[in-house]
């Protein structure tokens, strides 16, 4: 392990030479948007929110897969990239049906906040409005296909915290859509233990606990965190 | 390639021996997934959820990864196929020659669409990305022959003799 | 098998050639013309006409002009016959004997055959390629043999790096500088793949190598593991090609009794052992790191690069990865010395190009011609113009990672560089001629379509991105369109081309920013008309 120093929108950090671009920015207080990237699972730099410029870099970098180097110079703030997030951020409305007035993380929810916190008021894009199914078999949990936005995040940590591999993805492209077993009713699933860590893990209001109402639907996010914790490095910290 | 059919002793089904023999020359290694599906699919015509759940258990792979994995490639099919299929093909060769017209002709022939299979299961329509014969465009595969230069007549006089041998009762 | 045992190979097969060898075409293209029907049927005739002493006949690879297959050579006075029929068999072998032979011939002196120079394509319809036997006899292995015998690994990945040799999968990346990254990282395995993944619509130069002169490819193969320190190859074949995939396996098969794969390559300490992986219909597995997902098993999804393969590939190892034509490039490369290769194309390009040459033009088929290459000469020289008296409107090259190039730009030289200045790429040598009937917006919807439905979901830009392009672009075909729908779809050009994340998103906008920036009053024409030119909706 070795420290490197890096420069981050004009800033002097130091960061560990393991740390990726998105750690040393959390570490530093920095904000920087992320939807796919899940503290104690494994990044896949899908949703293209943590984009960077890196100098020297022909393209744009996602933070949250990109290992810090020494001088390196980072700019995560640009009207550019901000432009670009707002753009993603729509197409993810536009792409399913979202409605935050109806919808049981209302409040809650990490598209929500960051619609909110890049100043998207609006849609410019063509609403696709698919037809989606709400899958409420399982005795506890459901799942609105129509809230999904694909960031696997259930996937992963169904995969790599439980270990049951319930969660995947099925067909290509925008007709895409998690499913559990060999895509059946959730409720029939065998190999479904019913953690819980995938509700836990869903940024939107796409897996929920069942009997929740309106804005009702709060995860606390940490506890994964925790759990892995505990499991690799044996510290029962919160 | 013969059909499973075919290739099967009369009386004996002995497509699962085939099937466990194709994961047994990949040593039940999980990356073989791709290279088995293969195999089941020219072995059954289609992968229904219990062969799936036999590759599954053969290779230790879980069942929502292979079901991930057979959905995510054009050429598995996890419904039943027409006894003829008639694949167009929508290369870029092919659309310049007019392939979208021998499309529009058999879906207008057939009362089905492109990735369906006519109710009395006799015909499946498809579409392919570039078969690579784009000297010969507009290209159309009929149960697996390519024949090129091919015209909406071309075409739906093919299909026509199918169905034709179909009413007369020969399958 | 050693290097004496591989030359008395050569030199028999040498002597047992007969003095006449009539070539048929068991290419695809061929074949889906009955081109097996005649070549069984020449066979007959020369039984029958009792000429088995003198007139051997051979299925041998593509002959380029697919387009008026079944194609037959016959090598005692050079006559090239097209559109052969089972019937016109006999009379072919008449011929031989003053005869008049039935089906019509074209002058193999002709422009599309003079003007090309074969590297890649040398042994295509010349030989058989399910017999390694007559691959031997073309100087075939004899590269893998000197290398093994005469270079270091690293003497042989400079030879590549002088050569000037770029990848042929469309980028144009140095292939000696990836090859050296691979032979300088160390670790216990390494995998050498070859990406037969041809995806490109429009494209088949990979297939008719394979299909052609399968050997080729393994021996490429074989010298880059070498090089690289590699002992497993995989090539990945697109499952759309059955004919490619049984003569690879055939190909395969052969080597490996020969001891020209597998354990002890040619009696020495090197292995090189071969896998054929069939790919099953997605266009995103011609991405490199979608490919080696797809080969451990798994969807088909690409990942963020860095890490590049040749640090961290397939299983982790240090991976090489190429194209089909690449390799085929490297046997010649490595007989003929880099120096030869270097001294043919431009000052950056090196070499050839294969394309494949369709759509609105006369000769059809295979061309393989020196970096450099003007447009128009492959256009209109050597593919013969536009039939019916029509006029080139625009050439389409990459693919759906390509754009379309003007008539007004024919006169540009054909290698990377030129082909990127003019907002399009070289690609991996699709070439698709249109003239006036077909309209550039529709060309546009086409390729969007296809990267929608190609896209692997995987991420937003392109996922999402490609669905809104492909509404905007159906909506200015029909009419409905306004100046506020082009900026719009301008906008999202830049998004998608900037943020997705593998080489499908990135590029998938250059079809619509090519047509809009060469071809922008085809947009402003359909504005707001709301009798719209109706898209072929499919």
């Amino acid at each position: 392990m070795a420290v490197v120093t890096l420069t981050i929108n004009n800033q002097l950090l130091s960061a560990r030479d393991d740390q990726t671009i998105l750690d040393a920015v959390r570490d530093a207080g920095i904000d920087l948007p992320t939807l796919c990237h899940l503290e104690g699972v494994s990044d896949v730099g899908a949703c293209r929110l943590c984009l960077v410029e890196i100098e020297g870099t022909r393209r744009l970098q996602p933070a949250c897969v990109t290992r810090v180097a020494e001088g390196m110079v980072v700019q995560t703030d640009t009207e550019r990239l901000r432009g670009y997030r707002r753009d993603i951020v729509q197409l993810l409305f536009a792409e399913r049906n979202h409605v935050c007035a109806v919808c049981v993380a209302n409040g809650h929810c990490e598209l929500q906040d960051m619609a909110v916190n890049l100043g998207v008021d609006h849609i410019d894009f063509e609403y696709l409005y698919p037809q989606c199914e709400v899958d409420t078999s399982h005795e506890r949990f459901g799942v609105d296909h129509n809230r999904c936005i694909l960031c696997t995040r259930c996937v992963r940590v169904c995969h790599e915290v439980e270990g049951a591999h319930t969660w995947d993805v099925r067909g290509r492209g925008t007709n895409a859509r998690v499913i559990t077993d060999l895509n059946q009713p959730w409720g029939l699933s065998d190999s479904c233990t019913s953690c819980g860590k995938c509700v836990m893990a869903c940024p939107t209001g796409a897996i929920f606990n069942q009997g929740s109402t309106v804005a009702e639907m709060e995860r606390d996010r940490s506890r994964l965190a925790f759990i892995v914790t505990a499991r690799e490095k044996q510290q029962w910290l919160r | 390639m013969t059909p499973a059919h075919e290739r099967s002793i009369p009386g004996v089904d002995n497509r699962t021996k085939l099937l466990e023999a194709s994961m047994k020359r990949h040593q039940f290694q999980p990356d073989a997934l791709i290279e088995v599906l293969h195999t089941a699919q020219e072995l059954y015509g289609h992968l229904d959820d219990e062969l799936l759940m036999t590759i599954a258990h053969g290779l230790k792979v879980p069942p929502s990864r292979i079901y991930g994995v057979a959905t995510f490639y054009h050429f598995f099919s996890l419904k039943p196929k027409g006894r003829h299929s008639c694949v167009v093909c929508m290369g870029t060769a092919c659309y310049v020659k007019g392939a979208s017209k021998v499309l529009s002709a058999l879906e207008a022939h057939t009362g089905v669409r492109a990735g369906e299979t006519t109710a009395d299961g006799a015909v499946s329509l498809g579409t392919a990305r570039c078969l690579g014969a784009c000297g010969l465009a507009p290209a159309v595969v009929y149960d697996g022959e390519v024949a090129g230069q091919q015209t909406p007549d071309i075409v739906l006089n093919h299909v026509k003799g199918w169905q034709a041998h179909e009413s007369r009762g020969v399958a | 098998m050693n290097l004496a045992e591989l030359h008395d190979i050569a030199r028999k097969e040498r002597a047992a050639a007969k003095r006449v060898q009539i070539r048929c075409c068991v290419a695809s293209g061929c074949l889906s013309s009955n081109g097996e029907g005649v070549l069984q049927q020449l066979k007959d005739a020369v039984q029958s006409a009792g000429l088995s002493e003198t007139v051997e006949v051979v299925g041998v690879g593509c002959m380029r002009l697919c387009s008026r297959g079944p194609l037959v050579e016959s090598t005692a006075d050079g006559s090239l016959y097209v559109k052969v029929r089972q019937e016109d068999a006999s009379s072919i072998i008449s011929a031989l004997r003053g005869g008049e032979a039935a089906p019509e011939r074209v002058d193999p002196e002709q422009a599309f055959f003079a003007r090309q120079v074969s590297i890649v394509l040398e042994n295509s319809g010349r030989i058989d390629p399910e017999r390694i036997e007559a691959y031997i006899a073309a100087e075939g292995y004899e590269a893998l043999a000197h290398v093994l015998a005469e270079l270091r690994p690293s003497e042989v990945v400079e030879a590549i790096t002088r050569s000037g040799l770029r990848g042929r999968g469309g980028a144009g990346f140095p292939t000696g500088v990836k090859w050296a990254t691979v032979a300088k990282t160390a670790a216990d395995r390494k995998y050498v793949i070859c990406n037969a993944d041809e995806g490109d619509p429009g494209a088949f130069m990979d297939r008719s190598v394979l299909e052609s002169d399968p050997h080729r490819v393994l021996e490429g193969m074989a010298i880059a593991a070498y090089a690289i320190g590699a002992e497993q190859g995989y090539i990945y074949v697109r499952g759309e090609y059955p004919l490619a995939i049984s003569r690879l396996q055939t190909a395969i098969r052969q080597a490996r009794r020969l001891g020209i794969v597998g354990g002890r390559v040619l009696d020495t300490p090197f292995s090189f052992r071969v896998d054929i992986r069939v790919g099953a219909g997605a266009f995103v597995c011609g991405e490199e790191t979608a490919l080696m997902a797809s080969i451990e098993g798994g969807r088909g999804t690409p990942r963020p690069r860095p890490p590049f393969p040749a640090e961290s590939g397939l299983w982790g190892a240090p991976t090489l990865i190429n194209n089909v034509e690449t390799f085929a490039n490297v046997p010649p490369i490595i007989r003929n010395g880099p120096e030869w290769f270097a001294g043919i194309g431009t000052e950056k390009s090196k070499g050839t190009k294969v394309f494949a040459l369709a759509g609105k033009i006369r000769n059809t088929g295979l061309v393989e011609v020196p970096m450099g290459t003007t447009l128009r000469e492959i256009v209109q020289v050597i593919g013969g113009g536009v039939p019916d008296g029509k006029e080139v409107k625009a050439v389409q090259t990459g693919g759906p990672s390509g754009g379309c190039i003007p008539a007004s730009e024919l006169d540009t030289p054909v290698d990377y560089e030129s082909l990127a200045e003019i907002g399009s790429i070289m690609g991996s040598g699709g070439m698709i001629v249109m003239d006036e009937e077909t309209s550039m917006v529709d060309v546009a919807r086409f390729f969007m379509e296809f990267c929608m439905d190609e896209s692997c979901g995987k991420c937003i830009p392109c996922r999402a991105g490609t669905v809104q392009m492909h509404r905007l672009l159906k909506k200015v075909l029909s009419g409905g369109a306004t100046q506020a729908d082009l900026a719009k779809l301008s906008k999202l050009c830049d998004l998608v081309k900037n943020t997705s994340l593998c080489g499908l998103g990135q590029t998938a906008p250059n079809p619509v920013l090519s047509t809009m920036r060469h071809f922008p009053e085809e947009y402003e024409s359909l504005l707001g008309r709301t009798d719209g030119l109706a898209a072929s909706d499919d």
